[in-house]
């Protein structure tokens, strides 16, 4: 998908004024962050475990093409295909290649973020195969050709209405005639279109949440069940991954569930954990015939032994935007491209470069909620501050912010100059009233509470000021 | 060794400041590889096996199933009366596989079963499982001849007849029963975890039953 991560300021502006989405983030931050937080009391376990989920993922990314070559070796082993794909396009080319092998017209997908990142669907439909996406807020946001705005809820920012709506003009022509006004009618109708699409479909294509190695075992996570029909009923199963997807064992996979759900979405355990290996077996009455793992790089292994490194940890549980103030007030849309969020905002800079998506690391408070509550303690804000330095090296940052942080780095190194100039600058606010303990206006400052409040200093004089009086 | 797989095994090597895994290096994770390391441990489902089986039954509904205990004897009863109490037709797809012969569905004259796989048509599934997972409620079962995975998937009623003695307490408890019964190196094509129905959050964050998969869950556990 085209980014417009580079329309951040602007994208953000149009979120802010939209009642819809106001009103989906405001239920949005309750929710999900409530829910996870009871999920985690009711373990006892769960930061011992949120320990080990960081552990797992960072003995396999330091051992990572140990692991991919081992998954490649138990899948082959049990009759499945392993493809390499370095770049975007390398997988759109090899997933062409393997559904015009099956004469593919349709091929029904269950939600994959990878699949987004490569523009896998606007390419299969210039080649004349339709991608049906069949987990619901996939299809919803299908049917409205709009991007996913959120990892885990990719139609979070629409409401029933909206469905409703959407639905009437899509499924009209299917005899669908009558607007629907209640939640179940709208899934129950969803199903029945679906359900046929899914036992017409030539190829199957999902994503993986895990990629076992010991066992050659693709693990999908969804509550729905739409990955299981899409990985059982095609002929064709296709499981198209990034190469930090896999993890060595099913112990391993053990923890990472324990704490993916629960961080999540709140749940003790998502509906449907599946594990997949190689095709149908002989004697089986369904499943795939072919089974064939697309591994991904996309610049991803660049990142490896970098101060960048710790993002690959990621298990997209989106429990990070899920706590963010930023994302909580303009949603996934404004960030421009597949991920949003904190993690997106780490994650974009480097897959699209710094240029592109400058805007997103900054677009962060540094309140530290992301990292706070990221099951395998992705120290988000860190990852943030290291794109911004390297915005700053590349001479990206405005030249305001610039020439601000130049003046304030000639102070801090003069501490005399630091010290009077800061007593003097709480004298003259002081002269502003500072009864309210703010400013809602400021002369010379307007470009700062047109938009929020400026603090008032302590009444007690600038900190170096008190830490003469009351220092033991 | 292919190019596109070259280009990105060395890109991690080179970016890790490495060569290919050798000597103790590569034997450290050989060793993690065969014998796995288990995650810490979770209180909550290290019980007596009578408690284990309360605690399933408790996750299992707090997860919008539905639980019956009874005896063996009793199980195509139980079957007969959940389809009637809830309004559904008494026939059924059942599971091929001789693990749900023992029962006596003779005994159910109005019961139509076919045995087989599922079909986008059906109403109602009944099969077995291969195991139950006491800390979240969850049933596992592993595909094959025996369990074809359609079953657990198209029909809109989903009845399980599970052991007592196969459950068990947390995945790993599962994957060595997997192992064991198939072979370190060979897990079955499909082993499904379940937990309850079928379900949405995707419209308005409202949790809705019955998305794509089944929407009652009915578990049978059997008494021994």
């Amino acid at each position: 998908m085209q980014s417009t991560a580079h329309d951040f300021k602007e994208n953000a502006h149009a979120a802010l004024v939209d009642p819809n989405l106001q009103d989906s983030l405001a239920k949005l931050k309750v929710g999900f962050s409530e829910r996870r937080r009871q999920a985690a009391e009711r373990l006892p376990e769960f930061e011992v475990l949120r320990d080990r989920a960081r552990d797992i993922k960072n003995h396999t990314l330091a051992n990572l093409d140990f692991y991919l070559e081992e998954f490649e070796r138990k899948v082959t082993a049990l009759g499945g295909h392993v493809h390499w794909a370095p770049t975007a396009a390398d997988a759109r080319q090899i997933i062409t290649d393997l559904c015009r092998s099956m004469n593919a017209r349709t091929v029904a997908k269950s939600k994959s973020m990878v699949s987004e990142e490569i523009g896998l669907n606007d390419h299969l439909e210039e080649l004349g195969i339709a991608p049906i996406e069949t987990d619901l807020g996939e299809y919803i946001i299908q049917l409205r050709h709009e991007p996913p705005s959120h990892i885990i809820a990719p139609a979070v920012h629409l409401t029933k209405d909206q469905v409703a709506d959407t639905f009437l003009e899509a499924h009209g022509k299917l005899g669908f005639t009558k607007r629907l006004t209640e939640r179940n009618d709208l899934v129950a109708e969803a199903r029945y279109v679906l359900r046929q699409k899914f036992l017409d479909a030539d190829v199957g294509l999902t994503g993986a949440n895990f990629l076992v190695a010991e066992t050659g075992s693709s693990m999908l996570v969804t509550n729905e069940g739409n990955a299981d029909l899409s990985n059982t009923l095609p002929k064709m199963h296709i499981v198209l991954a990034s190469i930090e997807k896999v993890i060595p064992t099913l112990e391993d996979a053990a923890v990472l569930l324990r704490v993916l759900a629960r961080s999540a979405t709140g749940q003790e355990s998502s509906a449907y954990t599946t594990l997949n290996t190689g095709p149908k077996r002989p004697g089986d009455l369904d499943g795939p015939e072919h089974y064939h793992v697309v591994i991904l790089d996309n610049g991803r292994s660049s990142v490896l032994g970098t101060e960048m490194q710790d993002m690959l940890r990621c298990i997209r549980c989106g429990a990070c935007m899920n706590h963010c103030p930023v994302y909580g007030a303009i949603g996934g849309h404004a960030y421009g491209w597949v991920y949003p969020g904190p993690i997106g905002a780490v994650l974009t800079p480097q897959l699209l470069g710094v240029e592109e998506a400058s805007n997103l690391p900054n677009a962060s408070t540094f309140c530290g909620r992301c990292e706070s509550v990221c099951p395998v303690r992705i120290p988000l804000p860190k990852l943030m501050r290291h794109w911004r330095e390297r915005e700053f090296e590349r001479h990206l940052t405005p030249r305001a912010v610039r020439q601000g942080l130049a003046l304030w780095s000639f102070l801090a190194r003069r501490p005399r100059l630091y010290k009077s100039l800061t007593g003097l600058a709480n004298r003259v606010l002081a002269l502003f009233g500072r009864a309210d303990g703010r400013y809602a206006a400021l002369p010379l400052a307007s470009g700062w509470t047109r938009f929020r409040d400026f603090p008032a200093p302590p009444p007690g004089g600038t900190f170096h000021a008190q830490w003469k009086r009351k220092r033991p | 060794m292919s190019d596109a797989r070259s280009t990105i095994l060395n890109g991690i090597r080179r970016s890790l400041h490495r060569g290919e895994l050798s000597g103790a290096q590569r034997q450290a994770v050989e060793v993690r590889l065969a014998d796995p390391p288990r995650g810490p441990a979770v209180a909550r489902a290290d019980l007596p096996q009578p408690d284990k089986v309360a605690l399933f039954c408790q996750w299992a509904e707090a997860n919008n199933a539905t639980v019956a205990r009874v005896a063996a004897a009793d199980v195509a009863a139980e079957v007969a009366t959940y389809l009637a109490r809830n309004n559904l037709p008494a026939e059924a797809a059942m599971a091929p596989g001789s693990a749900l012969d023992g029962y006596d569905w003779a005994s159910q004259k109005m019961l139509s079963l076919r045995r087989g796989r599922g079909e986008g048509s059906d109403h109602v599934s009944i099969t077995g499982a291969f195991a139950g997972i006491a800390e979240t409620g969850t049933l596992v079962t592993a595909s094959g001849p025996d369990h074809p995975v359609t079953l657990n998937l198209l029909p809109d009623t989903h009845i399980v007849v599970l052991r007592e003695g196969d459950i068990v307490g947390g995945y790993e408890d599962v994957w060595g029963r997997l192992r064991a019964r198939y072979g370190k190196n060979h897990m079955p094509r499909t082993v499904n975890t379940i937990t309850g129905p079928s379900r949405t959050g995707d419209i308005e964050q409202t949790i809705e039953l019955g998305a794509h998969g089944p929407r009652r869950m009915h578990i049978v556990v059997v008494r021994e």
